[in-house]
């Protein structure tokens, strides 16, 4: 179970990290959406992994998972939410203002570096 | 009166000529000038007390475990320069009122006035090094404001960067100076530091402290190499020159050596770099001021000059030149205000303060002559006014003082800088005042009214009465002088008379006079030969060092910060595994001490289906679409996942929270293009897969190996598996932990939401109200629409399941204290119930239906949340204090009431709020032109008859 999860962090880490160094905004967002799954998988591992023990508490019984970690993963699943709301709105509006949907800014000729200044 | 309302004072009443600027001209320098009275007479009250030699204090702690409290105290020296910053400040509003012009904005004046008046009075009061730095950064940013009050002038703003970035620099070197001094003495309270002398002189961080100290103090008073900034600083409405310059910003250096002269003085560094820095200053600044032909910039030299000599004196570390200091500072203060006011008088009546276009002033403007001639005598050091007794001093002083081991250098250098400073005062009177009357003044001069001349007469009428009855000022400069000592030495027993009998000084003092009479007499050719030397020009370098500075920033954030996100990203990978890894080689691994869990078939099952969607997702993400719908697949399996590992709570969220993020992922997709090109070359995603790889590897790797071991220490959960049904009363201890036990935490992300919620609202106003709206009016849809908007069967399913699915959420919610579920998961399932409607029956129709603004729903979810934990307090109990009891009412069961409640109803509204205002936000971008807006829920799109033409594949979504 531990490697399935463990190896589960990994391959979402590998592909996440692979989308965000995509050039186009909306796999950079998918990629993001991947390395948060991950971040939230890891740190619900941090309570270790106990099966079929929730948090919930009942007469006579004694092993229960760690409710802690999943209390914190709880609200970084919503927040994440909100997070990836605002920057699927920030791409959006930059897509529909400029037509491109590239995540790096154009090339920029050292001339008109200057001329900006 | 206390000491923290005559500080406090000036800060106060600075909001009052801000407020009083529609009540008229009048009223705001009238407000102005009785707040300055009230702190002016308020430091009077204190007079006795200073006189019998007591220390006044006032004393409130602040931060004490930093050493720095709020800490004030007066004595001599203090209550002398209040007394200059406060009364001349008087002087300076009664002038100010007539001076300023009816365009100019007097409300905003006379409230940078007051508060850099406060910030001045707060350096001399001062009892803490620590706030005494506060104080003295607050003039920095006060004159800054001051000097660039004219903001329409270029100069004027010039000039003002240039003062804040030299005061500024100047006062981060006073920082480091001040904590050095602090660490010595081990106390950040004046009155200790200045018991500690042989401490901090024996001190091998003596000398780094003594520097960064002057660096602070010779950039504020304008000190050669810093003397710079001061004549530009002239842009500014002549009343603030004529307070910075004469009394108060200015003096701030002045000020501060002399208070540290106790314990800082008398080393042989002390001497050379102050008795140097300050002859330097004061010859320099009299050459200059003599060839400046506009009467600011003579005065503003002449202050740079007569700044160098107070330096000097304060750096020969005897008593009687610390006397000679004070004495001066009082006289300059007087003559020099009333000298600057002259100048404004002229500028103000004749138009111009160029002295090559004026000349004859004498019989146009008698009253201005004679208050500006005897200024201007009095500054030459011309008998029977008070600037030749101060100067006599300076030049007995300069007499004994002997640098680098030659006796004649100082008494000479003294003389030279007697001399020129002299010529420009004759030149002052004479070329302005005495000639023939001209015909081509710019305006017709003539004597201003009351308002402008008698400020200035106040001050001349000083001039001459210390001048005459030296013996009236002598006992209050004994005073100050005493406390300037302290224990480090006594008080000379030198009496203030006009005859001194035939003394060296006195030669060297008809020798400057004389001499600077013949060197105006020889002006002309003088001010050839000045024109035709080559001078570096400190403005250039300055702004040329500025923009070398500027220069390098941009080299250095362009190469670094070039725009490409993409290559952020991978450093960040790198880095990241980089510091990782060296974690990996240098720390030790403990023995793995759990033992695995089964992984049944099911398991197997799914993890399969999550590497398989994820793997998919990277392969073929650039087909748009399909990627969402693997990205839902790993969502799912994630949510599965939960289950499995005995997180219910995780579960539900997961998934729900997955729903509105596909739905939100779907309506941003609407409008991107649903192909991403193939742009990037092999090798780069070789690169990208060797990253990916790896930073895989590694997160395996860390998180495989921690899962296998123990916590290190003891995990805080048993507390809360604990305390939850006892403390909290609740048996579902993930929600306990939100809602109760880490109830803060939650406080602050449902705001987190409710603001990122506001922020996507906000963006699509933004876009909505740009020229990105007419575009999305007229855009053409890239796939043909469906010709049944509004499918039947969906609407009549929605709207059957509402009710079913609000129930589910009532439950969810009211369960979630003992079983799975709260506040968050029935918002989110709430949500999706909404937000069904809206996709089923319309925007219109169900915006229509809306009773609430979102808006509005957040702001009641953090309101609520936030008054259940400001309850607590009623009872005495910290914020979010949870309490619960049991009731029963017939004929229902016994059941529970908690606080705890009515905070998850504050985070369920926030995070219904918060996912409703988003999705509202994505889908109101998606209305077009033209199209009609649904009023009943099942219509037909007439435009369905009318198919757009498919465009070919990879152009979609450009237009």
């Amino acid at each position: 179970m531990e490697f399935l999860i463990a190896s589960a962090i990994g391959i979402l880490t590998a592909a996440g990290i692979y989308l965000v160094l995509r050039l186009r905004s909306f796999p950079v967002i998918l990629g993001v959406s991947l390395l948060t799954y991950a971040v939230n998988i890891f740190l619900f591992t941090s309570g270790r992994i106990t099966i079929g023990a929730s948090p919930i508490l009942q007469k006579d019984v004694t092993t229960y998972s760690d409710p802690l970690p999943q209390a914190l993963v709880l609200t970084a699943i919503v927040i994440s939410f909100g997070m990836t709301a605002v920057v699927v709105m920030i791409a959006l509006g930059s897509y529909l203002g400029s037509n491109d949907d590239h995540v790096d800014d154009p090339k920029v000729e050292p001339s008109e570096t200057e001329d900006a200044t | 009166m206390s000491l923290f309302l005559v500080v406090a004072l000036p800060f106060l009443g600075a909001l009052l000529p801000g407020l009083m600027n529609s009540a008229g001209r009048q009223a705001c320098a009238g407000v102005t000038f009785t707040v300055t009275l009230a702190a002016f007479i308020g430091l009077l009250t204190n007079l006795p007390a200073v006189m019998a030699g007591e220390l006044v204090t006032a004393r409130a702690d602040w931060i004490p475990t930093l050493g720095l409290n709020f800490t004030l105290m007066l004595d001599g020296l203090g209550f002398f320069f209040a007394l200059l910053i406060l009364g001349i400040g008087l002087l300076i509003i009664a002038y100010a009122r007539s001076y300023l012009a009816r365009e100019d904005n007097m409300g905003e004046f006379f409230t940078y006035l007051l508060l850099f008046q406060g910030a001045m009075v707060g350096i001399v009061m001062s009892d803490n090094i620590l706030l005494l730095l506060i104080f003295w950064e607050l003039t920095s940013l006060s004159s800054f404001l001051l000097i660039g009050y004219w903001k329409h002038l270029p100069a004027g703003r010039q000039g003002a960067r240039m003062a804040l970035t030299v005061t500024g620099m100047g006062g981060l070197a006073m920082v480091g100076g001040m904590l050095i001094l602090g660490n010595i003495v081990g106390s950040y309270d004046l009155s200790v530091i200045l018991q500690s002398r042989e401490l901090i002189q024996d001190s091998p961080l003596y000398l780094p402290a003594l520097i960064l100290i002057l660096l602070g103090c010779f950039t504020k008073s304008a000190q050669f190499p810093f003397h710079f900034w001061l004549p530009h600083a002239m842009a500014a409405p002549t009343p603030v020159s004529a307070y910075l310059h004469s009394a108060t910003m200015v003096k701030a250096g002045i000020f501060l050596m002399a208070r540290m002269w106790p314990v800082l003085s008398g080393t042989t560094e002390w001497f050379v770099i102050v008795t140097t820095a300050g002859l330097i200053t004061m010859v320099l600044g009299a050459i200059i001021a003599l060839f400046k032909h506009d009467l600011k910039a003579l005065l503003a030299f002449s202050t740079v000059s007569h700044l160098g000599l107070i330096t000097m004196l304060l750096g020969t570390g005897t008593p009687f030149g610390a006397m000679a200091a004070v004495f001066h500072i009082l006289n300059h203060a007087t003559f020099k205000a009333a000298l600057f006011m002259s100048a404004g008088i002229i500028d103000h009546e004749a138009h111009t303060r160029d002295i090559r276009q004026l000349g004859g002033l004498r019989t146009l403007m008698p009253v201005t002559f004679v208050i500006a001639t005897l200024a201007a005598l009095s500054m030459a050091g011309i008998p029977l006014l008070n600037g030749f007794l101060s100067k006599e001093m300076m030049l007995e002083e300069a007499n004994h003082t002997v640098l680098f081991n030659t006796p004649w250098l100082v008494p000479t250098l003294a003389v030279v800088g007697s001399l020129f400073s002299a010529a420009y005062c004759f030149r002052l009177i004479g070329h302005v005042f005495f000639g023939p009357v001209r015909d081509d003044y710019p305006a017709k001069p003539h004597d201003p009214p009351k308002g402008l001349w008698l400020p200035p007469a106040v001050l001349v009428v000083l001039v001459v009465a210390i001048g005459v009855a030296p013996f009236l000022a002598e006992p209050f400069v004994k005073l100050v002088t005493k406390s300037l000592l302290g224990t480090a030495a006594e008080v000379p027993k030198a009496y203030f008379k006009i005859w001194h009998g035939l003394v060296p000084a006195l030669y060297m003092s008809i020798a400057a006079v004389v001499g600077g009479a013949i060197v105006l007499a020889m002006f002309k050719p003088l001010l050839r030969m000045w024109d035709a030397t080559p001078r570096p020009e400190a403005k250039v370098i300055f702004e040329g060092l500025i923009e070398a500075i500027v220069k390098l920033g941009q080299s250095i954030i362009h190469t670094v910060h070039n725009g490409a996100f993409s290559r952020y990203a991978a450093i960040m990978v790198v880095t990241v595994i980089a510091a990782g890894y060296h974690a990996w080689t240098t720390g030790a691994v403990g023995e793995a001490t759990r033992t695995l869990q089964p992984a049944g078939p099911v398991a197997i099952a799914g993890w399969l289906m999550l590497v398989a969607a994820t793997l998919g997702m990277a392969f073929l993400h650039r087909n748009r679409l399909l990627s969402l719908v693997l990205i839902g697949i790993v969502g799912l399996m994630v949510s599965i996942g939960f289950v499995f590992v005995s997180a219910p709570d995780l579960a539900m969220t997961q998934i729900t929270v997955e729903v509105v993020t596909i739905i939100l992922m779907l309506l941003a997709l609407n409008f991107l293009p649903n192909r991403t090109p193939v742009e990037s070359t092999v090798l780069r995603r070789m690169r990208d897969v060797v990253v990916a790889v790896t930073g895989g590897l590694a997160t395996f790797a860390l998180a495989y190996h921690y899962m296998l071991r123990e916590a290190v220490t003891t995990p805080i959960s048993e507390f809360h598996l604990a305390n939850s049904y006892k403390g909290g009363g609740g048996t579902n201890v993930v929600n306990v932990i939100l809602v109760d036990f880490r109830g803060f935490d939650t406080y602050g992300e449902i705001i987190v939401l409710g603001i990122a919620a506001l922020l996507i609202y906000a963006l699509t106003e933004t876009l909505l109200s740009s020229s990105v709206r007419a575009k999305l009016l007229n855009r053409k849809p890239d796939q043909p629409r469906a010709g049944n908007q509004h499918p039947m069967m969906m609407v009549v399913l929605t709207r059957v399941m509402m009710p079913v699915v609000m129930m589910v959420g009532f439950y969810i919610f009211l369960r979630g204290h003992n079983e799975p579920g709260g506040g968050f998961i029935a918002g989110l399932i709430v949500s999706i119930g909404v937000v069904m409607q809206y996709m089923a029956s319309g925007f219109s129709w169900a915006s229509a239906r809306l009773r609430y603004p979102y808006h509005g729903v957040i702001g009641a979810g953090v309101l609520v949340a936030g008054l259940t934990g400001i309850g607590s307090w009623f009872v005495g109990k910290p914020f979010l204090t949870s309490d619960f009891t049991y009731v029963r009412i017939p004929p229902f069961q016994e059941f529970e009431l908690a606080t705890a409640a009515a905070f998850d109803l504050g985070v369920f509204l926030a995070v219904v709020g918060a996912v409703m205002l988003s999705l509202e936000s994505f889908s109101r971008l998606a209305r077009r032109d033209k199209t009609v807006e649904n009023e009943h829920a099942f219509d037909i799109d007439p435009s369905r008859d009318d198919p757009p033409e498919p465009e070919p594949i990879g152009q979609k979504g450009e237009v």
